[in-house]
């Protein structure tokens, strides 16, 4: 698959950082340091791409997502959505940007509110934001979405609760589109499915790309539905981006030494060549975020790094055309 | 296609709820009678005191608030079932009056109090930073004064009557809802479907009253039928110093201490009958409160 046509970026993440400080004492409290959960993440999203975001559990994926959707306020960076600072807007303007900036979560059981009926919760934002006054179209509109999304418009009058996880997944998909959104951050949006349905939602998220020019930042730790979904990766590692490559590039051609242990841990479906095949799992543990490791953060797992790696901070570079790698010794 | 029903037994076709709903409904009510027996007898009592509330007029037989100087401080009989006081009023009249005054006060207070200490509570803990720890300390002094304190302090301030009563039993019970519903709004505010809220582009007061607020609600019930049972016998304690309801509405409080200052050797049912009536209204209402707790907590429900 090859990259959208008209490369323009709907999305530009500059610089962000995002740290949760570490405070002691209640009254007269202290800062005693910071969860550098993201440190300086640079990327940016064309408009009708995919951008996956695969790193493992506390690498700052979800931080990223969250400051994108402004859950979070980042401590520094600059977010461009269409041009507009999203980490600057204020409250307002940031109502007017939730439209086209929406959210599909990992567990489609906390996800949805208990107390409220299927056809309500998709119906909530319609209202809210005054796109359809009229209660009757405003009925009609949702059991659309249903049906766009794969489910029998009858379940607007049902409770989350009498749904299956797959069903449940799907009111989130259909309560996200309510508002009719250009950017969807999908949050692990499979990953708490079984594998069955995780490719039916792969293929509804697929559909609903095409059919409604949606752009993803899809967030994910499971490198098959990545490659099978999106267009390009970004590799995350303890709060930075380590290399951003065109998803068969970086599958079949991984240059940092931490995205080439990545892969490497994917088991291969066949005992033979599972069995036989050369695997030196990294070394140690992740650092914690709240010290990290001076210089190129992977330096204390790295096979290959020198003396200068624990001093220098690596930038990304652009060593192919358009694979960017943060290692000052990946060729 | 799986269907996840809470009670089990109910399957496909159930998309019109309200058939099943009704049975349902029964169901649970009868499960709650045969697991619950001590919490039954507690609601017996209160549909009862409900009732006598609800039809005061047509129970009692004479006027509550009515002398009669020729059947003054009579014995309990067929004409007066449970005797008259000093001024010749019909006892039994009085109760029935009576148990409407304390379901006013007691409910309006609970439910003020109870409601004002839910939507604070969560908003305290929604918000969170700087409001949520100011407001959590204005509830620990409040709370440091015990409930029947605080009430004296208010009523010396507003005066006495239904309303000043009402009010002044709501606001010590402001804080002891305030607190307990925060603890519970901590926990759902991390919840998900708090965050797609906000992603959503929800004000916070929606995001508080239908989004938070519903799902703190279970603890909220229990606390609400302790809290009624707190605000009659409140409202009985002020009324007995004479800092509550006043003469000549019935309640009864006023009634015990009326009859018990004077008359309690030479006409004891004077102030007998209206202290067992506050004995088992603030009894039956703890067990049924009880009884709640243990059908709604999942952990104790099939023990």
């Amino acid at each position: 698959m090859s990259a959208a046509p008209e490369a323009t970026p709907l999305l530009e993440v500059r610089g962000l950082a995002m740290h949760f400080p570490i405070t002691e004492g209640i009254v007269m409290s202290r800062k005693v340091g910071d969860v550098k959960a993201v440190d300086g993440v640079d990327f940016t999203i064309n408009r009708g791409e995919t951008l996956g975001l695969v790193g493992e559990s506390g690498c700052g994926k979800t931080t990223t997502g969250r400051c994108i959707l402004r859950l979070e306020r980042p401590t520094a960076g600059q977010i461009l959505f269409d041009g507009k600072d999203l980490s600057r807007l204020g409250r307002r303007d940031l109502v007017a940007m939730r439209r086209r900036v929406q959210v599909i979560f990992q567990d489609p059981y906390s996800s949805l509110n208990p107390r409220m009926k299927v056809g309500d919760i998709i119906a909530e934002p319609i209202r809210v934001h005054g796109i359809e006054r009229d209660a009757g179209r405003r009925t009609e509109r949702v059991r659309e979405l249903l049906s766009t999304c794969g489910l029998d418009p009858k379940f607007a009058d049902r409770y989350p609760h009498e749904m299956s996880g797959g069903q449940r997944q799907r009111v989130g998909i259909a309560r996200a589109l309510a508002l009719d959104p250009e950017f969807i951050v999908c949050d692990e949006a499979v990953s708490a499915l079984d594998v069955s349905i995780q490719a039916q939602v792969v293929n509804l998220l697929e559909d609903l790309r095409e059919r409604f020019g949606l752009t993803y930042l899809f967030i994910a730790h499971d490198l098959s539905v990545v490659r099978h979904l999106c267009q390009r990766v970004a590799v995350m590692y303890l709060g930075r981006i380590v290399e951003m490559a065109a998803v068969d590039e970086l599958f079949d051609n991984p240059l940092h030494p931490y995205t080439q242990a990545l892969l490497a841990a994917v088991p291969i479906p066949d005992p033979r060549v599972e069995a036989t095949r050369d695997f030196r799992p990294t070394m140690g543990e992740v650092p914690s975020p709240i010290n990290p490791p001076s210089g190129c953060v992977f330096h204390p797992r790295c096979p290959i790094a020198v003396e200068n790696c624990s001093r220098t901070r690596p930038t990304l570079r652009e060593l192919r055309p358009g694979h960017w790698v943060a290692c000052s010794e990946a060729r | 296609m799986t269907v996840i029903a809470p009670t089990g037994a109910a399957g496909a076709g159930s998309i019109d709820g309200e058939p099943e709903l009704q049975r349902s409904l029964r169901r649970s009510v009868l499960h709650f009678i045969r697991r619950q027996p001590l919490g039954t007898i507690g609601l017996a009592i209160v549909i009862v005191m409900f009732g006598a509330g609800l039809f005061a007029p047509w129970i009692a037989p004479y006027d509550p608030e009515e002398n009669d100087f020729n059947a003054m401080m009579q014995a309990p009989s067929w004409v007066h079932l449970l005797g008259t006081d000093q001024l010749g009023r019909d006892i039994f009249s009085r109760l029935v009056f009576g148990a409407r005054t304390a379901l006013i006060v007691g409910f309006s207070a609970a439910f003020m109090g109870g409601g004002l200490g839910l939507v604070l509570g969560v908003s305290s803990a929604y918000f969170g930073g700087w409001f949520d720890l100011v407001f959590q300390r204005v509830l620990d002094v409040l709370m440091a004064f015990p409930l029947i304190i605080l009430a004296l302090a208010v009523v010396s301030v507003l005066g006495a009557g239904v309303q000043n009563v009402i009010l002044a039993i709501t606001i010590p019970l402001i804080p002891r809802c305030g607190r307990v519903v925060r603890a519970s709004a901590l926990a759902v505010r991390e919840v998900p479907y708090v965050d797609a809220a906000r992603a959503l582009g929800f004000g916070h007061a929606r995001i508080v009253l239908r989004h938070m607020v519903p799902n703190v609600v279970a603890p909220f019930l229990i606390l609400l039928s302790a809290f009624v049972g707190q605000a009659i016998l409140a409202e009985a304690s002020l009324s007995y110093l004479g800092l509550g309801v006043q003469e000549p509405v019935p309640a009864w409080g006023l009634m015990l201490q009326g009859g018990a200052e004077e008359y309690a050797t030479t006409a004891p049912w004077i102030a007998v009958f209206p202290g067992l009536a506050i004995m088992l209204a603030v009894l039956g209402i703890s067990l049924f409160g009880d009884a709640l707790r243990d059908a709604i907590d999942p952990k104790l429900r099939d023990r």
